[in-house]
């Protein structure tokens, strides 16, 4: 089985096992101050940490291109309230303008 | 109908539909991260939770190893355990069966949904419609954008390059606005997992930057009763 179906498999077996948890554990297990803190964290500490690497990463370096316009373009249009739908699509529009324009 | 029951299914049809759409999104991000319609599919399926799969593709798609992949998945993934604790004295899932149904949809949007229901009827109507029309729209939005984006040429991917960290941003935006509780905090640990993953990029290999980033959460401090300030 090739490393990526395995990536797939497992995550999605612990995820599900993840949700499951939070039904079938006693509530005070879950309701831990410390617990709840790091659980109300994670996600922007990784969130950001995965917006920085896919829009300004390549490999083991550092790398400005389109995709840097694409995210200035989706902050702009996620500050003006815009629908998801609608930054997704302008910031795929800036980024192939700047591959069209830079070659 | 009375009205809360049509509000509730208003409310919960709507949902489903509107973020279900965004699988358009996930499809393609995977496409472009090397994964075929079925890994795409089963992820959508299977995990169902978007985060966590747009983390494992993304890692993957970096060139991340299966175990820094897995890593950040299974970490996001966590949030959904808090809201399981929280859906508990709600839905009340009688049974091993019912329980392990239940649990395969407990996701952001149908915690919110059963949460900002009137009542325990409703909020079992609500995460049981916005559960079904999120997940079969997911599902068959995934398809479509892994399958329209294989079709892709040269600058129709450089868009889709740049969709992909505009995925992410759109994900962390509302976590740092005045909806979440303490959003200077938010923003705070988001500033410090995004410095700590630059900084690492050179030096680790790929992925792992991203799992790392996690220690950025103890800038959050301790439990609120503990803080100073």
């Amino acid at each position: 089985m090739s490393a990526t179906w395995t990536a797939v498999l497992v995550a999605s077996a612990g995820c599900y096992l993840l949700k499951l948890a939070g039904l079938s554990v006693p509530a005070a297990w879950v309701e831990q101050p410390w617990v709840a803190r790091v659980v109300d964290f994670v996600p922007a500490a990784l969130l950001a940490a995965l917006v920085v690497v896919q829009g300004l990463t390549s490999g083991d370096e550092i790398v400005v291109d389109g995709r840097l316009a694409g995210l200035a373009v989706a902050a702009l249009a996620l500050a003006l309230r815009a629908p998801f739908i609608v930054v997704l699509l302008l910031a795929g529009a800036a980024g192939a303008l700047v591959h069209v324009v830079v070659g | 109908m009375p009205p809360d029951r049509a509000q509730t299914l208003r409310d919960a049809v709507g949902l489903g539909l509107a973020v279900g759409l965004y699988g358009v999104a996930f499809g393609a991000a995977a496409d472009a991260a090397g994964l075929d319609v079925w890994q795409a599919l089963v992820l959508s399926a299977v995990m169902f939770t978007g985060a966590s799969q747009f983390a494992l593709i993304g890692v993957l798609g970096a060139g991340g190893s299966a175990l820094a992949a897995v890593g950040s998945a299974l970490l996001l993934g966590t949030r959904n355990t808090v809201y399981g604790v929280r859906l508990v004295p709600l839905l009340r899932p009688r049974g091993r069966l019912r329980r392990a149904g239940t649990a395969h949809w407990v996701i952001d949007e149908t915690t919110a949904l059963a949460l900002a229901a009137p009542d325990r009827a409703m909020a079992g109507l609500a995460f049981l419609v916005g559960g079904a029309t999120l997940y079969l729209t997911w599902n068959a939005t995934t398809v479509v954008g892994a399958l329209g984006a294989a079709a892709l040429g040269g600058t129709a991917r450089a868009a889709l390059d740049a969709v992909v960290p505009a995925a992410f941003l759109a994900l962390l935006w509302p976590r740092l606005g005045r909806a979440f509780p303490e959003p200077a905090v938010q923003r705070r640990v988001a500033l410090g997992g995004a410095v700590v993953a630059l900084a690492l990029t050179p030096f680790v290999p790929p992925g792992v930057q991203v799992v790392t980033a996690v220690v950025a959460v103890a800038l959050a401090g301790r439990p609120r009763r503990a803080v100073a300030s």
